[in-house]
């Protein structure tokens, strides 16, 4: 009897605590989210419920709660009405090892980075499951689009964090965020940290690569058949809970954590997360959608070959300065980052119109929309 | 039809390929309106595509028939609900051609205005739209932020917002309110700026680049064998525009260019309807300038008697040529009425264009031919 209290005591506050997270960052930045897309196309938002609409999620949840529960007669039941809750594990689990301030963490694992890798693949499977379950062809192709992506995408992800294993001589993300006391890893390795922004983007399926739930395309993807309820956990759950897991690991992992200019509290972490979620937000506003293909080639072609001689330059330092390698990895990082962003647009842009002149082989090859003729009957 | 093996080479012999049958539409977020498609899909790649119409079928040509020329006219700006302005135009032009009328000068002017009004608005719609099918969602706002200026504009003309009635035979319903003018010029010096907003937003993104150059290529023989007409063509470098070619209104005495493009691809069709767009506000500069007093509409008796014989007329809409058939027998009523739809030609083109590509192509190249369902089912 006893070890039941003891285990729920050593279990429930750190459960209560993940499961908090979760739900107001899925009840703040949903609203965030809309308000500030608003704004950025001239819009107001929603601003009807409560003083500046702060109401919102709160109305939007009731409406999505009291609305029926429907499950598709063709769909696999079990399977449809357990895809939400497997999908949430992965924003559960991942906080377990966050350092949540200066002696807070729910486990100092001193396997945490791989822990992160590990449950950040199990994600895919809850989309799989829903995706499959649902018994709809939008839903398949979105939750087969989101394997494909996931899987792509966790490769340049992994990479990035090993150097980040390589820079701190540690695993255990309490020992990461002690690494960072002197300097960020954002600033020592940045593309590493671009790299995992742009892997993780694409991991939590968000705008440039939300394929999985283009709604152009696929209506809603894995979410097309769910309503309600499962909708609210699905979309409000689970997505954001993830987005916002993404950006404490990130801010863990390359902002310093719970580390600021001035004191040290979980208070900068939250700040921390903020400002990576408004960037996604940000994203959302201003980008259109990637290709599949493309999609894949950036990663295999770009990220992984870019995150890989990154990882590759990144030991050779440590191995020939053991003591003081920050300095000339910090050169290497932003030396590729300043190659990266000088020659990747033109180089892409090369590529492009040799394939549209591919297509057109016969005929010159310009971009130019060329205006003639005048008003005018023309003889 | 091309076969899944066709595109893909023989499978592994132990491995049977399957194809999936999708419907997207005709409810579906990206088929602008009632556009069923029947796709064949091999995991993402479309193998075929067959779409099917008649979901918004009114009998538009048949409910002619059992009108008066005058009751027509209230129904036919709800054809292509867009660019209602110019259904009625091409209609009320055929009318007069075949009573042989001789519009008003000030009534000539005041059509190109709002024709050229509309025709932004519908650019608009195809700009926001197409980006929207591309994943973006902020272009689309912005477009629907500076259309509500235009639908001002015509609003006060018009006393409408999209069904505008204002044509009549022989002329235009009335004459242009007071203010007009100056609210117009006062759009007119913004609207470049909001064009280069787009534009700085849109068309140096790489993903967007990425996802439109080389995508949905027409060929201009293929457009002319399809009967592709508008930016559609014209972004082929079919070099057509019937506001030039016939100079009908009063076309001939404006300064304008007809933006072509050089490879038909989704990114000449987008950039030709950006040019048409400025173009367009240069036309309504013009027409304001040439603006000239004068009566606005012919007396014309009630009931409207075109002497037998048929006519075609053709004007040009936002999404090509609109044609008007009319055959009459000298009564009360049209004998016959065919339209002439030319988003109808685009959508022929669908298939062809989208058969190897994958299901966000065919997303963007029907974005980009700039379907409106309202002219197709008639």
């Amino acid at each position: 009897m006893s070890n039941i209290v003891d285990f729920l005591e050593s279990f429930l506050p750190g459960f209560i605590l993940a499961l908090l997270v979760i739900i107001i960052s899925a009840v703040v930045f949903p609203f965030v989210a809309r308000r500030i897309l608003g704004f950025m196309g001239d819009r107001l938002g929603p601003n009807r419920v409560g003083p500046q609409g702060l109401l919102q999620p709160f109305a939007d949840f009731l409406k999505l709660f009291i609305k029926e529960d429907i499950t598709p007669s063709q769909s696999h039941r079990l399977l449809f009405i357990l895809a939400p809750a497997v999908a949430l594990v992965t924003p559960m689990l991942t906080q377990v090892v966050i350092p949540f301030s200066e002696d807070y963490t729910l486990a100092d694992l001193n396997i945490g980075l791989i822990y992160i890798v590990a449950v950040g693949a199990f994600s895919v499977l809850g989309m799989l499951i829903a995706g499959w379950a649902s018994n709809n062809k939008y839903s398949l192709l979105g939750g087969l689009r989101s394997a494909a992506q996931m899987i792509s995408y966790e490769i340049p992800l992994i990479l990035t964090i090993m150097v980040v294993a390589l820079l701190t001589g540690s695993l255990s993300l309490n020992k990461v965020v002690g690494a960072q006391g002197s300097v960020w890893f954002a600033a020592v390795q940045p593309l590493a940290f671009i790299i995992y922004a742009i892997a993780g983007v694409a991991e939590l399926n968000r705008t440039p690569f939300d394929l999985p739930e283009a709604e152009s395309e696929l209506v809603s993807g894995y979410i097309t058949e769910y309503s309600g309820m499962r909708f609210a956990f699905l979309y409000g759950l689970v997505e954001w809970g993830n987005v916002t897991v993404w950006a404490m690991a990130g801010s863990t992992l390359f902002l310093g954590g719970w580390r600021g200019p001035f004191g040290n509290s979980s208070a900068w972490l939250a700040l921390k997360v903020i400002a990576m979620v408004l960037v996604i937000i940000w994203f959302w506003a201003t980008f259109p959608r990637l290709q599949i293909d493309q999609l894949m080639a950036f990663a295999w072609k770009v990220l992984i070959p870019l995150s890989l001689v990154n990882l590759a330059a990144t030991s050779l330092f440590i191995l020939i300065w053991p003591d003081n390698f920050l300095l000339p990895t910090a050169i290497l990082s932003w030396s590729l980052i300043a190659i990266f962003i000088a020659f990747f647009p033109s180089v892409v842009r090369k590529i492009l119109l040799h394939n549209r002149y591919k297509f057109l082989a016969s005929r010159r090859m310009t971009t130019m929309i060329s205006g003639t003729g005048k008003g005018g009957i023309r003889s | 039809m091309s076969s899944t093996e066709e595109l893909m080479g023989p499978g592994h012999p132990e491995f049977h390929l399957e194809e999936m049958v999708l419907n997207m539409g005709p409810q579906h977020p990206s088929t602008h309106g009632v556009l069923r498609l029947v796709l064949h899909l091999d995991g993402e790649l479309v193998v075929s595509v067959e779409p099917q119409l008649g979901y918004l079928h009114r009998g538009f040509e048949k409910l002619a028939e059992n009108r008066t020329y005058l009751q027509y006219l209230a129904m036919i700006s709800r054809l292509d609900y867009l660019s209602g302005f110019f259904m009625e135009w091409s209609y009320v032009r055929s009318v007069e051609a075949m009573m042989r009328l001789e519009v008003p000068k000030r009534a000539e002017y005041i059509r190109v205005i709002i024709g050229e009004l509309n025709r932004i608005i519908s650019h608009h719609i195809a700009f926001g739209d197409f980006l929207m099918n591309l994943g973006a969602s902020t272009p689309f706002v912005w477009a629907f932020r500076d259309r509500e200026d235009v639908y001002d504009l015509l609003e006060m003309v018009t006393g409408q917002r999209m069904m505008y009635n204002y044509m009549r035979i022989g002329g235009v319903r009335w004459d242009l309110p007071d203010g007009f003018e100056e609210r117009c010029r006062k759009f007119l010096k913004g609207f470049p700026s909001k064009v280069d907003e787009y534009e700085k937003l849109v068309t140096e993104n790489e993903i967007f680049l990425s996802r439109t150059l080389g995508m949905g290529i027409i060929k201009p023989f293929e457009a002319l064998d399809y009967g592709i007409s508008g930016p559609n063509a014209r972004a082929s470098g079919v070099d057509w525009d019937l506001r030039r070619e016939t100079g009908y209104s009063v076309y001939p005495e404006f300064d304008f260019k007809v933006p072509l493009g050089e490879h038909g691809d989704c990114f000449d069709r987008y950039k030709c309807r950006i040019e048409e767009m400025r173009e367009s506000a240069k036309i309504i500069e013009q027409a304001l300038d040439a603006l000239c007093g004068g009566p606005v509409n012919l007396k014309i008796p009630p009931m409207v008697r075109p002497p037998a014989g048929d006519i075609y007329r053709a004007v040009e809409t936002p999404r090509g040529e609109f044609g008007v058939y009319l055959v009459s027998n000298g009564g009360l009523r049209p004998w016959r009425l065919k339209l002439r739809d030319p988003t109808f030609s685009a959508i022929s083109m669908i298939p062809k264009l989208t058969a190897g590509n994958k299901i966000a192509d065919l997303v963007a190249i029907a974005g980009s031919l700039d379907l409106i369902m309202g002219g197709v089912d008639r």
